[in-house]
């Protein structure tokens, strides 16, 4: 089987001689730095669980000496194979893991050093013998605000770990239908009982959580439950007062701008946000919107404008 | 674009739908009801109801649970530590949601 190498040294950011308290220095550092609960960026997770690998080995003295014995030629990434005569002196197949999951590790370090009987993510400590409750999966799901005010069904792919014929765990894809629960607001998270991870022996599996993330929308924005919405105005719609039709994400309606509105000023709609027992508001904000000068009857008109008032809007700064 | 040839998995909101009792609380984070306790006194969960055999946990405490007991595992930290970061993480996701918004 050919497979990438893995230069752990270049992944943890070490020199080849770095003592043991200095890898330990630097994983304790990345941890930190990209551990999935506090780095959300894109690409974290990976980059966590390498991590991990990287520090299984070297933090080992047995098996870092073992890995040090394939050489410095390696690059990361060059197309690897174990030489024949690998694992010989090294009895690590079967056994050797102390407190750390390695499903998740890579076919490199499967094929140096085998592979754990026990399965799971990045938290160790919930290995109990052999019937073991599979892991809880977390993914995140991304949904327009009108999907809360409706309720929705989405199609998710995800990738989690099914035992395959020898009951060992391997990633493999799914698919699934979730409902989107009318009324949910963003960063909360839906759960689907027993769609996590598979358990082990008659262990049950664990369950899904999805984390609810709103599309960004280019005039509706979400707080909690209540719903704001920046509606553009013309000058005179503000200034004398107008009904307008202001885009509901339930629909149109005719909303009454008073008289001498300012930009900035909130209107709210009662129980117009996201739906629940108590529905939220919706808040319309108004923006002052100026038409642009761009012909000679429009600057015409900015000039009557300008001799129709005495207006410095500056007069509070002092100038 | 949902398939067709798949169930429609129900779902219940975590932070709204559900609830639990300390013995449920335990069974989901698998943690002895002591260290349940412990979290309760460092104030990462808040459990409704005045002694134990009462309380009852909202489905959030789920989640901080979890994060306290993987930041622990991942980083060495201790309870306290945890504590800490999970109130500090959930302020920098607010700012950040903030920030966003901002930038739109």
């Amino acid at each position: 089987m050919e497979m990438e190498f893995k230069d752990y040294y270049q992944l943890m950011g070490v020199e080849r001689d770095a003592t043991q308290d200095e890898i330990k220095r630097a994983y304790r550092k990345l941890a930190r730095k990209y551990h999935p609960d506090i780095n959300k960026e894109p690409g974290a997770e990976e980059k966590f669980k390498e991590m991990g690998e990287a520090y299984e080995v070297l933090k080992d003295p047995e098996k870092r000496a073992a890995y040090d014995q394939l050489g410095a030629d390696w690059q990361g990434g060059q197309d690897f194979r174990p030489p024949p005569d690998w694992n010989e002196d090294f009895a690590f197949h079967g056994g050797g893991f102390t407190d750390t999951n390695t499903d998740q590790f890579s076919d490199f370090f499967e094929s140096l050093f085998g592979r754990g009987n026990v399965g799971g993510g990045y938290r160790p400590h919930s290995q109990r013998g052999f019937h073991m409750r599979g892991q809880d999966s977390h993914a995140r799901v991304v949904i327009d605000l009108q999907d809360a005010y409706q309720g929705a069904t989405r199609t998710l792919t995800l990738t989690q770990s099914q035992p395959d014929g020898d009951g060992r765990l391997r990633p493999r894809e799914r698919t699934l239908n979730v409902k989107i629960p009318k009324g949910i607001r963003p960063g909360q998270h839906i759960r689907l009982a027993g769609q996590g991870e598979a358990g082990l022996g008659q262990g049950e599996a664990g369950d899904l959580y999805l984390e609810v993330e709103f599309r960004p929308h280019p005039f509706y924005h979400v707080e909690g439950k209540d719903v704001f919405l920046d509606l553009p105005v013309a000058p005179w719609e503000a200034a004398l007062g107008a009904t307008v039709k202001a885009p509901l994400p339930t629909g149109s309606v005719d909303l009454k701008i008073p008289a001498g509105s300012t930009a900035g000023r909130k209107l709210r709609l009662k129980g117009r946000g996201l739906p629940a027992k108590s529905p939220g508001d919706l808040y319309v904000i108004v923006k002052i919107a100026l038409p642009p000068a761009d012909d000679d009857a429009a600057r015409q008109a900015y000039r009557e404008f300008e001799k129709a008032f005495t207006f410095n809007p500056r007069t509070n700064m002092g100038v | 674009m949902t398939k067709r040839d798949l169930p429609t998995l129900t779902s219940e909101v975590l932070e709204e739908d559900i609830e639990l009792t300390l013995a449920q609380l335990c069974r989901t984070c698998q943690l002895p009801a002591d260290q349940v306790v412990d979290l309760v006194d460092e104030g990462v969960i808040e459990p409704v109801g005045r002694d134990p055999s009462g309380w009852r946990f909202y489905g959030i405490s789920v989640r901080r649970i979890r994060c306290v007991q993987r930041l622990r595992q991942d980083l060495g930290v201790n309870m306290a530590g945890a504590a800490l970061a999970l109130d500090l993480l959930e302020e920098l996701e607010q700012l950040r949601a903030r920030v966003q918004r901002l930038d739109q």
